[in-house]
Parts: C-alpha cells; structure tokens; sequence
C-alpha cells in the first residue's frame, strides 16, 4: 500500500494527458493540462511525506521536539500552483486570438484549415 | 500508510480529476476543476503541507475555473456575434 | 492522419509511459519514509537563520534564485496575456448593461470584501512565521477585490481598480526583488545571499533577514498580476466585441 499515492499521481497525469489529446475545445485541454499538473505537486508531496511528522512550521513548535516533512518539495510545489495558474491565462489568451482568427476552438478544425 | 484520511483524500482527488476530463463541457468541467482545487487542498492538508494546500485553494478553487469560464463566455459571445452576422 | 489512427497512437505511448511510470513508482523509497536529507538540512538552515516558516526560508533564502526564475516566469507570462488581449482596431467597446444583483449577494458580497482583502494582506505579511507568504496572500487579496464585481456592478469595479497603476506596480515588485538581490552583491557578498540585515529575534515579524522583504515584493507582485490578469479577460469577455462587418 505505500506506492498508493504515487500511483494515484501517476493516475492524475495519464488521465490529464490522455484528456489533452482526446479534446475537442481547447479550452477544456487547458483545463486538461491543469489536471496534469495537478499530478505533478500530488507526487511532489507524496515523496515529501513522513509517517507521524507535522509541518515544518516553527510558530508554535519547539525546534527538535516532533520530526516535520521535507519543506523543500513543499516550497517547490507552492511556487508552482501560483505561477501554474498565470501559464494558464497565457495559454486561455492564445485560444481567445485562435477563436478570433479562426472562428472556431476545434483543434480537428484548425488542422483542417492549415491544410 | 495506516491513516485512513490520506487514503481517502487520495481516492477523491483521483475521482475529480477523472471527472475533470471526462466531462466534454468547458463550463462544467470549470465547476469540476473547483471541485478538484478543493479536494487537493484537503489532500495537502492531510500531508502536512499548509503552505501548498492554501496556495491550491486560492488557484485551483477560484482563479483557474474563473479564467476559464470568462474565455468560454468570450468564446461563445464571438461564435453568436457570428451565427447572428452571417445571413446578411 | 485521421483520428482513429492518432486514438491508437495516443493510446500506445500513454501505455508505455504507464508501464514506465508504474515501475518507477514501485522502486521509489516507501510512501512516508523517514529518509528526507534535504528537508532536515533545510529546516536545520532555516533555524540557524531564525526564520519560523521553513518553507518560507527555502523560498525566500536557499532558494531565493530559483524564486526569482519563477517570478520571471509568471512576469513574462503576465506580460504575454497582456499583448494578447490588448483591444486592436478592429474591436469596440461595448459598456455592458448593468445587470441587477439579488440584494442579499451584494450584501454579503460588500460586508466579505474588506475581510477577504485582510486576509490576504495578513497571509502576506507573516509568511515567514505561519503557513502563506507572498504567493499564497497574493492571489487572495488579488481575487478578494474582484467580490466587488459580484457586490456592486463592472463599472465600480473599473473605478477602484485602475489597471495601468497594477501594471507599474507588477514591474516595480519585480524590479525590486532584483534590486534586493543586486544589493547582496554591493554589500561585497553574493546575489540574493541573506546576508545583508540582522536575523532578528525568532519568531517575530522582522526575523529572517530579507526574508520578509523579498516576500513582500512577491507578494505585490502576484496581487498585482492577478488583477491585471484578471481585468484583462473580464475586458474580453464583458467589454470588448468585433467590428460588425469585418
């Protein structure tokens, strides 16, 4: 059972990309690739975890009193949410100029004009 | 591996995530991706990571389902400006 | 190439990167371990520099470098969003109706806006002590502001939120974690190295070194990318409309 959150991560991430794909509306893929990310800081957290730890949160904890998870992914992760989610609105930016240079959000679609 | 509650909050972010994609519908898959912030910010909880679970619940449950529902709003007022336009 | 053939091909790799992705998982250290080499020098780092919120200390000192890659990142990307969905010739504004709110939602939404931005303001400032800082207290306050859109109407929203003031104060946060930076390497040590103010007292507001500084700069930085963002495709989606006829 202790592989179980990093298949749950792995799970996330397939579902995200086999959604990216499969799409038909490129503004659900972004919202695909948001699943995927999501996968990413599940595992990042997972690989941080300690059986029995707490935070790693100094305000009310003695130094040495209580083991604490690894910060270092977590810092990781928490960058990433934030800086994630302004990817997100350049990538939602370029659909709004692909549905108004192209009239349509179907990738199918788009190839289909490139020729 | 013994505590039920990461247990559980895994097998609901895995759950939301599944119907993330699975749901074909920009607008409801919006709400879902809510729905998913949430869940992830209660399975970071659980991990003990405060910092990230907040950070998640300020993007994942607001921002991001936000943007997309605005893009899909100006998306469909273009394609009905259009449909309306094209008879003339 | 149609889309069954491309189903198939998706379906192969996303099989071979499953197989690859599950044995990898099965050969990592066991979930919740106790081996975490890097967090116990992190956290050992974090207190020898008597900063309470450790991840703040990684953040903000042993990896105040990569923060700053990350800031460029969402900079850049604030700044793409931007170009983007800048009105061109070929659009108009359109002022939108105002629409009327159901009073009970303007109340809350009214009586909740100063607490929300509060909050953000004070997940900002004790990043270094408790669990936020800049990223986390950004977005709150940035999204908190945006109550008053559901609270009043689009146009007293655009009257307390003047986007090209956002904008400066985007670049001016991010100017000024770089300047934090520089400063290091004036004072004669290293870019960005926490060496330049006292560590102060454990566990109080000033401790840290430039700790606090740089998060504060992140935090202004991220409240205001998400405004501008967020104005930026409110815009889009309220304001602007195509040219009839073109």
């Amino acid at each position: 059972m202790s592989v179980l959150p990093y298949l749950v991560a792995v799970w996330i991430f397939l579902v995200g990309a086999h959604g990216l794909a499969t799409s038909r509306n490129l503004i659900h893929a972004v919202g695909c690739l948001a699943v995927c990310q999501s996968g990413t800081y599940v595992l990042l957290l997972a690989v941080g975890y300690r059986e029995g730890a707490t935070a790693p949160v100094y305000a009310d904890l003695e130094p040495g009193s209580r083991p604490v998870v690894d910060p270092v992914v977590q810092a990781l992760a928490l960058t990433d949410v934030v800086v994630g989610a302004t990817v997100t609105a350049l990538l939602l930016a370029l659909v709004m100029q692909i549905a108004k240079r192209h009239g349509t959000v179907d990738p199918d679609e788009l190839s289909e004009l490139r020729g | 591996m013994d505590d039920p509650a990461v247990v559980v909050a895994l097998l609901l972010v895995a759950a939301a995530a599944t119907t993330a994609v699975a749901v074909r519908d920009p607008v409801r898959q919006a709400l879902v991706l809510a729905v998913l912030g949430l869940a992830l910010a209660v399975l970071f909880t659980v991990l003990q990571a405060p910092d990230v679970a907040l950070s998640q619940l300020a993007v994942g449950s607001a921002l991001t389902p936000l943007l997309l529902l605005l893009s899909v709003r100006k998306v469909r007022r273009r394609q009905k400006q259009e449909t309306k336009g094209e008879p003339e | 190439m149609n889309r069954r053939v491309r189903l198939l091909m998706v379906l192969a790799g996303g099989a071979g990167l499953a197989a690859l992705l599950v044995a990898a998982c099965l050969d990592m250290p066991g979930f919740g371990g106790d081996r975490h080499p890097y967090g116990d020098r992190a956290v050992h780092e974090s207190l020898a520099r008597r900063t309470a919120n450790t991840i703040a200390s990684v953040n903000f000192d042993q990896r105040a470098f990569d923060t700053l890659g990350e800031m460029t990142i969402l900079f850049g990307a604030v700044l793409g969003t931007v170009v983007l969905l800048r009105q061109t010739r070929d659009e108009r504004r359109a002022a939108p109706r105002p629409e009327d709110v159901a009073p009970p939602v303007r109340r809350y939404a009214l009586a909740v806006l100063p607490v929300a931005v509060l909050t953000g303001l004070y997940v900002i400032a004790h990043g270094q002590l408790s669990p936020g800082g800049g990223f986390q207290g950004g977005v709150v306050a940035a999204t908190a502001l945006h109550l008053l859109y559901l609270g009043a109407d689009y146009r007293a929203l655009e009257r307390i939120r003047p986007v090209g003031l956002y904008e400066v104060g985007d670049a001016l946060a991010a100017s000024a974690y770089l300047v934090l930076g520089l400063a290091g390497v004036l004072a004669g040590t290293a870019f960005l190295a926490n060496t330049l103010l006292p560590y102060g007292t454990f566990n109080t507001l000033t401790s840290g070194g430039t700790v606090p500084l740089l998060n504060a700069a992140i935090g202004m930085e991220v409240a205001c990318a998400v405004v501008v963002l967020l104005a930026r495709f409110l815009d889009q989606a309220v304001e602007i409309e195509e040219e009839s006829g073109t």
